[in-house]
């Protein structure tokens, strides 16, 4: 028996994932936010200097938020806080972990600080969730020690379809791998530019070692139910509710939603009189250089 | 060929499915032999042995039982009887009281105990290390977990963490309990594959309806 106490393993960092399961996690910019997040139910809020809608229409660089903000959110709510740090910012990273929050998003949403490394996610005790628009990316973020995996859909622009392009894709090369004969999945692994043990192991168990949500453009209670029922195991919702006419009723329709993600009589009854979805702008529209799920590789 | 042998059917064992680590706890429950199932809707409890509280955001499961109607009908439930197990948020939600919750938040009950949410910290504390559970050692995954404040007298104590130099605030902290036919634990056995806390509590539920 070892009464050793350790910190930061695998276990540890998925397991917190697991326990955020059929939940929604809620941007939020400041300490009023999050106090409405909770209000709603919400599993989780993330801490961002301003919602992805809000960073499309201003433009510039998008950086992690200002401590104080993350200091005002972590003491105005008691359930876990999670922070964006860019691609491959390890130091923002480490500023998020002695902040003290519970999940750091090694984000596209944010302006990419190295466009050739993401952070070396094992060298922290706080755990990571990373955006994926496909296997290999999930897996390459994984073998960087991502705890966590999330779609990547395109943030901030309340549309839906690339998220739903991305948990497919996934989902759908996964079963491939399901389907492959073992002497087949060296190959594999190398179209995936991932190792070979942990595509072997998707193989076998049909399904990624960490948790799976999704992300990007989820604006209604619709959206979260069909990404659930496409094999999210949860939601993050980014500009979809402070963007929105009513985001308290939004925000708890949405979590009320995704726990009864195959109940089409009680995703109907919580869709009701939400008042204004946010505008939306449709994803062909936006210039191919400003797509943020681009970002990341 | 054994003639007129009765078989008892498997105890049925719902896992409360409003949000959480469900799944690792049908797992768990499904190597015991029981029938494990999902439990969303207050007509659901009515085929239970059992239910299992999962782990979880517990403000959030609070506030998902008093929008769907299953509040009142399983804290009825378990306060008649019905054997319960609750791992970290489903802890919370079986205590009598909650310190350092939401004040709105609700609580099941059962246990006659209060619980401290999110006493060993936030998850850059959360640990594992192994513990004595009833002379078991046990290996045990902390997750922003809670810890047991007080008990009353007809609380059993299962486990304890164990009091090292380095454990601080948290050695001796209470982290498993039964109290009649609810269960407890501050971890999570259900991430681990070892599903002896789980047996535990289906030796419970058979023990609670051979008495029927």
């Amino acid at each position: 028996m070892s009464t050793d106490q350790v910190t930061g393993t695998a276990r540890v960092k998925r397991g917190m994932a697991e326990m955020l399961k059929g939940g929604v996690i809620m941007d939020v910019v400041d300490a009023t936010q999050a106090k409405i997040a909770e209000d709603a139910g919400a599993v989780a809020v993330m801490a961002l200097e301003r919602v992805p809608a809000d960073i499309r229409a201003q433009g510039g660089v998008a950086r992690m938020s200002d401590p104080d903000l993350i200091d005002g959110i972590i003491n105005a709510v008691s359930i876990p806080v999670m922070a964006k740090a860019r691609i491959g910012h390890f130091v923002e990273a480490q500023v998020l972990a002695s902040l003290g929050v519970d999940y750091i998003d090694e984000s596209e949403v944010l302006t990419p600080a190295d466009y050739a490394n993401h952070i070396d996610k094992w060298a922290f005790t706080v755990p990571f969730v990373c955006g994926a628009t496909n296997l290999g990316e999930a897996l390459r973020r994984i073998t960087e020690g991502a705890a966590m995996i999330r779609s990547k859909g395109e943030a901030g622009t309340g549309d839906v379809s690339n998220a739903t392009t991305h948990m497919r894709k996934i989902r759908q090369e996964i079963r491939r791998l399901q389907n492959l004969p073992e002497d087949e999945l060296y190959v594999a692994a190398k179209e995936l530019q991932a190792p070979y043990e942990l595509v072997k192991e998707i193989a076998q168990n049909g399904k990624l070692p960490v948790v799976l949500f999704t992300a990007g453009g989820i604006a209604t209670p619709a959206d979260a139910a069909m990404m659930m029922q496409l094999g999210a195991e949860g939601v993050f919702v980014g500009s979809g509710i402070f963007k929105s006419g009513n985001p308290a009723q939004r925000a708890e329709a949405i979590v009320k939603a995704t726990t009864f993600y195959d109940d089409p009589d009680v995703i109907a009854k919580v869709s009701r009189g939400l008042g204004e979805a946010m505008v939306g702008i449709n994803v062909d529209e936006i210039p191919e250089p400003h797509r943020l799920a681009e970002r990341g590789w | 060929m054994l003639v007129g042998m009765v078989v008892a059917a498997p105890p049925v064992i719902g896992v409360l499915a409003l949000q959480g680590d469900v799944q690792e706890h049908l797992v768990s429950l499904a190597k015991c032999d029981v029938t494990a199932r999902p439990i969303r809707r207050p007509e659901e409890l009515d085929e239970l042995d059992g239910i299992v509280i999962p782990g979880g955001e517990s403000t959030t499961i609070s506030k998902l039982l008093d929008n769907f109607e299953l509040l009142e009908p399983l804290r009825a439930k378990i306060k008649a009887g019905l054997p319960a197990y609750g791992s970290c948020a489903g802890m919370i939600l079986l205590a009598n009281n909650v310190l350092d919750g939401r004040e709105d938040q609700h609580q099941l009950g059962g246990l006659d105990v209060t619980v401290r949410r999110n006493a060993f910290g936030r998850q850059i504390d959360s640990f594992e290390t192994d513990l004595d559970l009833a002379g078991e050692t046990v290996h045990a995954v902390f997750i922003r977990a809670p810890w047991v404040e007080a008990v009353g007298g007809d609380v059993e104590v299962l486990a304890t963490v164990p009091v090292t130099a380095e454990a601080g605030d948290a050695a001796g902290r209470i982290v498993a309990v039964r109290q009649g036919n609810v269960l407890a634990t501050a971890f999570h056995p259900e991430l681990t594959g070892d599903e002896r806390v789980h047996r535990l509590f289906v030796d419970m539920v058979r023990g609670s309806t051979e008495e029927k």
